[in-house]
């Protein structure tokens, strides 16, 4: 497949700070691509110098082949979805969405046309008229999408565009914007410190921490496979210990607590003492000390009818995985970063 | 006692609301719309033709003697004409600089400009007002600063009214359009350039309706202002405005000063109307 986004050695250094370090990516055609990070790791900077408003200090970007390092926003066929929205406020809906189009001299039958189009496609239609003032946060949402993906950009950059939602909406818009994705083919790059809605929607991430990229690779990948430690913290919980030398981790869904009469078949069985329990609907938490060093979360499903599934705290437990969910990592790379809290 | 009030206008929201702003609504209703009433009432008094002494009763005789005399038209015409020349010279000066307060200047800088700008306002008017007498005069700063180009400045007269208006009123001018400024958010103008404008149709199709609002808040002082004077003009001219006008009316015929004052009044209510109707503050 084509490379849309080619980023060479980019960097961006304020004062002392260097925020986006040397980085090396390629970003393909009609790819849903999610930079995930921390604030601070250089996520947001790397979209601003795709879309123009930051000149790296060093490095290039290239869009669809072509060098832009020094090409101004307006000259760069990327448009963004900005995270508050950024709309005109002196403007309605239509205009709004119309604007790219005018200065870009669409004639009129065709920017009518392709302004119904786009009012349809994030469902607005009937709300042309309105002003920006007169919506709901999703429908500003809805228009600052549409405002840019009727210019048809050859990429789309969206910074944490539903970090201002509430959750519901939130994942509503997740499978919108998705399935928007899917029908206009445009590629995507996403921004957010959201690591759920990362494995939702993306086709690839890459996982940013002071300024590098750690990992970029399929959310299965990922997850299943992180490359080191930071990686395996900031998607999903991880548990690290260390065996033999060899720092491991395995993720909470994978460790089971064996009980009597449950078999033990092929798993890794190790003895501990539950330190910590917490039923959260679907699953309850325990959290086991194992007795070879180290502690591991397990994730137990509450399908059995018992009241306490995970045992009580200060029992003896003897918990097991499968070899192959022991996934060996490098763990002297980055420091272990908790993902962030979500913000609203 | 302290302690017995507050028990009484506890859980009675209207009461408190009317005990706190009796005094400053009184003020704003007697002392000021009061005053306002009492010039317009006078405006339709007149002198008596014998006596001289001012005749209570209504009469339209000031206003009569305001269009019929063309000295009064030609003073009011010249007063609108120059309020509106430093109004439009303060706006082009004032928006640039409001501008880079607002959206360019660092904070430490921004802080410094916002001084600058109101550090004139400090000092007395009439020391300005003479400091200007000064420089525009025969041997004054400005014609020895233009002397070795050939050229001299422009005197004492209209010119120098306007020149010296435009700089007294330009602070009013800056601090609103600055603030307004400061209220559109830059991810705004960012959008813009996104979208594919270019920075100046970005000035044109974003910022320049957001501000206008602003705009025409600056005006309102500048044009208000400029009517009113009489100061500056006696100063640095020897033409009569509306201001002056009144003033020397002041003493001897009353009515006829409070029939001018209500020419600026009209002004400002149409100047008003007019920015209404073309939409000034349908964003603000």
């Amino acid at each position: 497949m084509a490379v849309d986004v080619r980023l060479t050695g980019l960097t961006k250094r304020y004062g002392d700070f260097t925020a986006v370090d040397a980085i090396d990516l390629e970003v393909r055609q009609g790819e849903f691509f999610t930079m995930l990070g921390p604030s601070g790791s250089g996520k947001t900077t790397t979209l601003k110098m795709i879309a123009g408003f930051e000149r790296p200090d060093a490095g290039t970007v290239e869009l669809g082949g072509e060098d832009v390092s020094g090409l101004a926003p307006y000259a760069r066929s990327v448009n963004t979805v900005f995270q508050d929205y950024a709309l005109f406020p002196h403007m309605s809906v239509e205009e709004n969405i119309e604007y790219g189009l005018t200065i870009t001299k669409v004639p009129k039958a065709e920017r009518v046309k392709r302004r119904a189009e786009a009012l349809e496609m994030v469902r607005l239609e009937g709300h042309g008229n309105r002003k920006p003032s007169e919506l709901s946060g999703g429908q500003r949402q809805r228009v600052a999408l549409a405002r840019a993906i009727v210019n048809r950009p050859r990429v789309l950059l969206l910074d944490e565009p539903l970090g201002a939602l509430d959750l519901k909406l939130r994942e509503q818009m997740q499978v919108e914007l998705k399935q928007i994705q899917g029908e206009v083919g445009i590629t995507f790059i996403y921004v957010t410190h959201d690591q759920d809605e990362a494995l939702t929607m993306s086709d690839r991430i890459a996982v940013f921490n002071e300024g590098r990229i750690e990992q970029a690779s399929s959310p299965r990948d990922l997850y299943e496979h992180p490359a080191n430690e930071f990686v395996a913290g900031f998607v999903g919980i991880s548990n690290a210990i260390e065996r033999d030398g060899r720092k491991l981790t395995i993720r909470p869904e994978k460790i089971r607590i064996v009980r009597d009469g449950i078999p033990a078949d092929g798993l890794i069985t190790e003895t501990g003492k539950v330190t910590e329990i917490a039923y959260v609907g679907m699953v309850t938490r325990v959290k086991v000390d194992l007795d070879k060093g180290g502690s591991v979360q397990a994730a137990v499903q509450n399908t059995e009818s018992e009241a306490e599934p995970g045992g009580r705290v200060g029992e003896e437990v003897v918990v097991g995985w499968r070899p192959e969910h022991a996934v060996s990592i490098q763990g002297e790379t980055s420091k272990s970063v908790q993902p962030e809290e979500r913000e609203t | 006692m302290g302690r017995r009030l507050a028990d009484f206008f506890q859980g009675r929201p209207r009461l408190t609301v009317t005990a706190l702003l009796a005094a400053p609504l009184g003020w704003l209703v007697i002392g000021y719309l009061g005053s306002l009433a009492v010039m317009l009432v006078a405006s339709f008094w007149h002198l008596g033709e014998l006596s001289g002494e001012v005749q209570q009763g209504f009469s339209l005789e000031n206003y009569q003697t305001l269009v019929e005399e063309p000295v009064y038209r030609t003073i009011a015409g010249r007063t609108i004409l120059v309020a509106a020349l430093v109004t439009l010279t303060d706006a082009v000066l004032a928006f640039p600089i409001a501008f880079y307060m607002a959206k360019v200047a660092k904070p430490r800088l921004r802080s410094l400009l916002v001084v600058a700008v109101l550090l004139p306002l400090w000092s007395s008017y009439l020391v300005k007002v003479g400091a200007w007498r000064l420089m525009l005069s025969e041997n004054g700063a400005i014609n020895w600063a233009l002397e070795p180009f050939g050229l001299s400045g422009p005197g004492y007269g209209t010119t120098a009214v306007w020149l010296v208006m435009s700089y007294m009123w330009l602070p009013y001018m800056i601090i609103p359009i600055y603030a307004g400024l400061e209220r559109i958010p830059d991810s705004i103008l960012t959008a813009s350039e996104d979208l594919g404008a270019r920075p100046f149709r970005t000035f044109r199709r974003v910022v320049l309706p957001l501000a206008l609002p602003a705009v025409i808040a600056g005006s309102i002082f500048t044009f208000s202002l400029t009517m009113g004077d009489y100061i500056t003009p006696a100063n640095v001219s020897s033409t009569q405005f509306i201001g002056n006008v009144v003033y020397a009316n002041f003493g001897d015929n009353l009515p006829l000063a409070a029939a001018f004052t209500t020419v600026p009044i009209v002004v400002m209510v149409v100047y008003l109307l007019v920015a209404r109707r073309f939409g000034a503050f349908e964003h603000v």
